[in-house]
């Protein structure tokens, strides 16, 4: 029988020592989430600056000259979008690894080790997102 | 009897789209993420580059599916989670097609950017 469980708020930050391995997982799949759904939104209207540029001339597009290009090596001239992506690539690391380790709990996949493997989710993110900044922060300075 | 860990209904529609946009994205994002931040590099992005990209079909379908399930997956999460919070009647069903409405809007601009760079003339 499929059962509900009622966590409470995860607004009510005093409840968090009483957290245990499950609950963080929870939360930070949820936070990453929100951060995600966010970003999707952010991405494609500033993608979405490809609209006018694809009306511009052909010399204009080489050059680089049009819209979107200026628009996103601007961006990417900013260090601390530089250091926003490093961020996104974290909650987005995170947020596949641990949804992987969901799909595998709810497949009934390796229900003894679900806190093993929540701490393996944040140590292999960690990995992944310090090994990447320097492709993210190259060209910055 | 076995435990079932998850808070959404077993059998429903909805949890299983969740579940296989999710393997999907899992697949997807990961391509996503290093073709454009370490085959390519972010600050050498350019109109036409990315226009190379999107005029192939393979890549072109791939990226609207992609803008589909991440849509579909990402607002359905905030529903669950919304719904989790004890989102209930006439505010859940005005929160719901608000949300449906966003993902309408955010669904047709992906694609008119995507046309835009394959040279579809339907932007």
């Amino acid at each position: 029988m499929s059962q509900s469980y009622n966590r409470g708020l995860i607004e009510d930050f005093s409840r968090w020592r009483e957290f245990e391995a499950g609950m963080w997982a929870w939360i930070f799949h949820k936070f990453t989430g929100w951060v995600l759904i966010g970003y999707l939104f952010t991405h494609i209207a500033v993608l979405s600056t490809a609209i006018p540029a694809s009306g511009a001339e052909t010399a204009v597009l080489q050059a680089g000259n049009d819209v979107y290009t200026q628009t996103i090596v601007s961006l990417e001239g900013l260090l601390l979008v530089r250091v926003l992506e490093v961020g996104l690539l974290a909650v987005a690391v995170f947020h596949m690894l641990n949804g992987a380790r969901l799909l595998l709990v709810d497949l009934g996949v390796g229900l003894e080790s679900q806190d093993k493997s929540f701490y393996a989710s944040l140590v292999l993110t960690g990995a992944i997102t310090v090994a990447s900044v320097p492709t993210f922060i190259a060209g910055a300075f | 009897m076995a435990q079932r860990y998850s808070s959404f209904d077993k059998g429903g529609r909805m949890w299983l789209l969740q579940r296989v946009t999710a393997a999907f994205l899992l697949v997807v994002l990961a391509f996503h993420f290093f073709l454009l931040h370490f085959v390519h590099h972010a600050d050498e992005v350019s109109f036409l580059m990315s226009a190379g990209r999107m005029e192939t079909m393979s890549y072109y379908s791939l990226m609207v599916l992609f803008l589909l399930t991440a849509t579909f997956h990402g607002v359905n999460g905030v529903y669950n989670a919304l719904v989790n919070q004890g989102l209930t009647g006439t505010k859940r069903t005005v929160i719901k097609w608000t949300l449906v409405a966003a993902s309408v809007v955010l669904i047709l601009q992906g694609i008119r950017t995507a046309n835009a760079w394959a040279g579809i003339p339907l932007y």
